[in-house]
């Protein structure tokens, strides 16, 4: 298999194409809303109107607009349809030969879509995630030949630093400048590692881009272990992501049969395998030092860094370890150049970042957006604001981020922006909240998700949190003084100053930055004194 | 210049930490002429706190509703609260009950399951306290002065924290002969 | 061998490259607090008591994992730190159930010790009274959970110096607490020796050897030193 190979199947694909291509949403939330019964009556329909030979049925990923689901949409016409249920089906196939489809018509130039620049997302929802000739006849593995062809590892590295790519699992760490770590490290043997294991609340880009293009995250980890000199890689997915875990299994088998993983890909002296490593769901594994350990078979706790992975990781060899959006970026970024990537977004946030916009808003669903949007332009016009209500806040950043008021909503989405107003970037999390919402029992939220979630390992985050939860519960239930909020401020600060692992570093931001902007609900609900009489039973806080 | 109006209580301990405070002898003759014993298990036979105390001594836990009140009390009417050994500053024996899981369990424990003769549950409002769910140290339910722990504290521990007071000067809680717990 | 110079606490020091900078703290009588350390096993960094200021880096650093470097300027005791220490110190007292007056290891008990040396004489977080366990299945020690801190040193001085691996971690968060061979009792897991060196490596008096009572857990901490001695330089008399 070479360049040619490539081209001769992406050819032979689109010569089988037929005039219409119906693509059937098969993620998991569309699945959820009976897609896949919705595709069977759609090839059953066309079969029975006889128009087997003019209608492709594709199953593919995600199109972004989940709270709308299951999403058809018809190509080339540019016809997209809304919680299509199975009954349905039948009117949108008639509709081909001028009938009427009784299922809802979805607005393709609605802000919500045309706001987004994909990249990352560029065939999602688009391609068939479960053939490879499909992702090949999208330009798929173009890249890979590129980089295999007709650059060396510096230049892709170079390439990459110049992007201004930086990390999209929430830290934001150039990327370019952790692949030339791991490539400058000596020693024949180096690992990559791809972390799939996303796990913030409401969070789901990762799931959607491996279920929905997983040979896309493929190919630019094979394009980055070329570029740092690994020849084996790990993709840690969790296992509450079966169908992810399904597609990236076969896909992998695939890219095998075309030559595009194992030994000596596409007829170069470069060998790479990928192996799927299944995370049992602790969010702590998300944290690339308890991942490592993870993978080696270990209970998934932190160690400390210094050293960093990109020097000792799995199993003390330099380790690659990059997010799936990450490594979705790199085909684009080695096909289409630096200079095209890094034209995207502001000065030191380069390229698009997807967010699950979730919460009280009317549009709920994956968006891809460039970076530099505001967040009033995401919540407002893409997310069309809050059904019957007005926007109090936005979290973005998961369990580690904050949140950030309604009237900073212009704060443009950018690494440095989001921080300077104590929240983070996070791995692509927003929820937002109407003014009903109480931003302590929010906090409240999220830190009862950080000691559930925390390892135990060390004591700032394994009792701080505790005591942190105690200490909002206590607040909720209108038994804390003005001591306890303050001692409350002095343990977000320890806990944050002291844990070992971002986990617990960033465990009191969701706390911290309600309090920096919300303070007055918190005082409201203090009481002169720590004890209460409640209905003649004398209760302590 | 009047004296020092010096108390003592005790809430949920063993009186371990009085019997320690009477075991500083000799020195107590010194003490007593220093102060005014106001209130104090060991030392006075008043049953009501007074007003105006200087410095109270609080042994044991919070653990019923009569501890509450007495405490609430205490605070009120004094000027410097110490916590006193252990009990006071951790809840230690007393609250190995919380372990139970709260008042209803360890009553039924206590007074059913290991009941010799005719189990029942003890229940006289306003004769006999009733337990909270949990016992507590002093200094969750009312701001405290000094702490001083110990189980009981030492009789020379004892001394050096209420010696300085005497002279109007704070104790120097430090060192494991201060602070050792246990 | 090379040398490294650095600052500790304003002393000039110079000391062999490599070393952590607890251990030249330690060689220079510079008091660090610790409670996960122990002499002789891997450091893990878990109890963050070690934790220290260094100039030109915004976190703090655990002193027991951090190589010393050239030029380094180490601060290991200001308010800072001290505030953060007595407030960990807080947060282990408060988690388990720890009643010194009846403990088999008091006055003999790092945590005890830690207590004192950090000037704790009260916690201001509130008590969690968890309901753990005992195991006294084994014929010769005991665990009892009320009163581990979760340091591991019994873990690693048993999988590294005794090659057992009997202990491990379960569960997680509040939750977590140490277990024996596949979570069974101590007393049935078969790769126990029976060594005692985690009755010795334990801080507190959470493993002890049965009939022990109160303040009886005397502990030989210097065993595992010499043991570790003994094999790596032949010297066997103490």
């Amino acid at each position: 298999m070479d360049r040619e190979g490539l081209l001769e199947i992406a050819e032979a694909e689109k010569n089988q194409r037929k005039r219409h291509r119906i693509h059937c949403c098969t993620s998991t939330g569309c699945q959820a809303a009976s897609s896949l019964d919705v595709k069977k009556n759609l090839t059953k329909a066309a079969k029975e109107q006889g128009l087997s030979d003019e209608v492709d049925i594709v199953g593919v990923g995600c199109m972004g607009f989940c709270g709308n689901g299951p999403l058809v949409e018809i190509e080339p016409d540019n016809q997209l349809y809304e919680t299509v249920t199975p009954d349905q089906a039948e009117g949108i196939i008639s509709s081909l030969k001028g009938g009427n489809a009784s299922a809802a018509q979805g607005n393709l130039h609605h802000p919500f879509f045309s706001r987004q620049m994909p990249i990352v997302r560029e065939n999602s929802g688009k391609v068939d995630p479960e053939r490879i000739e499909d992702y090949i006849a999208f330009g798929g593995y173009q890249a890979l030949c590129k980089a295999l062809y007709d650059m060396t590892p510096e230049e892709i590295v170079e390439e990459v630093r110049q992007s201004g790519l930086r990390g999209r699992g929430g830290g934001g760490f150039p990327t370019g400048l952790k692949w030339a770590t791991v490539a400058k490290m000596p020693g024949e043997r180096k690992y990559l590692i791809c972390n799939g294991d996303e796990g913030d609340p409401g969070a789901f880009m990762d799931r959607s881009v491996l279920e929905s293009d997983p040979h896309r995250v493929i190919e630019g980890m094979a394009i980055a272990a070329y570029a740092v000199g690994a020849e084996h890689g790990y993709i840690y997915v969790r296992a509450e992501y079966p169908l992810a875990i399904k597609r990236l299994e076969k896909a992998i088998k695939q890219a095998k049969k075309y030559n595009l993983l194992g030994s000596q890909i596409l007829d170069s002296p470069f060998d790479f395998k990928i192996d799927i490593r299944i995370g049992a769901g602790a969010f702590v594994c998300g944290e690339e030092t308890a991942l490592i350990q993870s993978i080696e078979g270990r209970r998934g706790n932190p160690v400390p860094r210094p050293p960093y992975p990109a020097e000792k990781g799995l199993w003390t060899y330099p380790t690659l370890i990059n997010n799936v959006e990450t490594f979705g970026n790199i085909p684009p970024i080695v096909e289409r150049g630096s200079e095209w990537f890094s034209g995207i977004g502001t000065e030191n946030s380069k390229g698009t970042k997807i967010f699950a916009l979730t919460g009280k808003i009317e549009n709920n669903g994956l968006i891809e957006v460039p970076m530099g949007i505001t967040l009033r332009e995401i919540v407002e016009e893409m997310g069309g604001g809050v059904p019957d209500g007005e926007v109090k806040a936005v979290q973005t950043g998961g369990p580690s981020g904050g949140c950030i008021p309604e009237n900073l909503l212009d704060t443009p989405v950018d690494y440095d922006s989001l921080k300077e107003v104590g929240s983070m970037m996070g791995s692509g999390g927003m929820v937002v909240m109407d003014k009903g919402t109480s931003m302590v029992a929010i906090a409240q939220f999220y830190m009862d998700f950080c000691r559930e979630e925390s390892c135990g390992k060390c004591i700032p985050c394994r009792a701080g949190t505790e005591q942190l939860y105690a200490l909002l519960t206590k607040l909720l239930k209108k038994q804390a003084t003005a001591a306890d909020l303050a001692k409350m401020e002095a343990l977000c600060e320890m806990v944050k100053s002291t844990s070992l692992c971002g986990l617990g570093m960033t465990a009191p931001s969701p706390v911290v930055s309600t309090l920096r902007y919300f303070r007055d609900e918190y005082e409201e609900l203090l009481q002169e004194r720590g004890y209460s009489q409640v209905n003649g039973k004398v209760t302590i806080g | 210049m009047s004296k020092i109006r010096f108390a003592t209580i005790w809430l949920a301990g063993c009186s371990g930490c009085h019997m320690s405070f009477l075991d500083m002898d000799e020195w107590l003759i010194e003490l007593a002429d220093q102060v005014d014993v106001v209130y104090s298990p060991v030392g006075s036979d008043l049953k009501d706190y007074p007003e105006n105390v200087d410095v109270c001594l609080v042994e044991g836990g919070v653990a019923n509703e009569d501890n509450l009140e007495l405490i609430q009390q205490v605070r009120d009417r004094t000027k410097t609260l110490i916590s006193f050994g252990d009990c006071a500053v951790t809840a230690n024996i007393p609250a190995m009950r919380n372990m139970l899981g709260g008042r209803d369990p360890v009553l039924k424990r206590g007074y059913i399951e290991l009941g010799d003769n005719s189990p029942q549950l003890p229940h006289e409002p306003g004769i006999v306290p009733e337990l909270l769910d949990q016992v507590i140290p002093v200094h969750q339910v009312v701001p405290i002065d000094i702490f001083m722990p110990g189980c009981p504290p030492s009789a020379d521990r004892i001394k050096a924290t209420i010696e300085p007071l005497l002279n109007g000067k704070e104790p120097a809680m430090e060192g494991r002969e201060m602070l050792k717990f246990g | 061998m090379s040398v490294k110079t650095l600052k500790i606490n304003g002393q000039d020091i110079a000391a062999e490259a490599g070393k952590s900078i607890l251990q030249v703290a330690k060689e220079e009588g510079i008091p660090i607090p610790t409670l996960c350390h122990l002499e002789g096993v891997t450091d893990v960094g878990a109890c963050r008591l070690c934790l220290v200021e260094i100039k030109g880096i915004n976190k703090l650093l655990p002193a027991c994992v951090t190589e010393i470097g050239e030029g380094m300027e180490v601060e290991t005791n200001t308010p800072r730190l001290q505030e953060y220490r007595r407030m960990t110190v807080e947060l282990l007292f408060a988690e388990g159930n720890h009643m010194c007056s009846f403990c088999v290891a008091n006055n003999n008990c790092e945590l005890q010790d830690a207590a004192i040396e950090v000037g704790m004489d009260h916690t201001r977080f509130d008590y969690r009274f968890p309901d753990r366990g005992m195991d006294l299945s084994h014929p010769e020690f005991a665990i009892d959970h009320n009163r581990c801190i979760l340091c591991t040193r019994c873990v690693r001085v048993c999988d590294e110096i005794e090659g057992a691996h009997v202990w491990d971690v379960g569960q997680r968060g509040e939750q977590c607490y140490i277990i024996s061979g596949l979570d069974q009792p101590w007393g049935e897991v078969d790769a126990c020796t029976s060594c005692g060196k985690c009755v010795d490596a334990c801080p507190t008096g959470a493993i002890f050897r049965q009939g022990t009572t109160t303040a009886e857990k005397l502990g030989d901490r210097a065993k595992l030193s010499f043991l570790i001695n003994a094999r790596e330089k032949q010297e066997w008399t103490r």
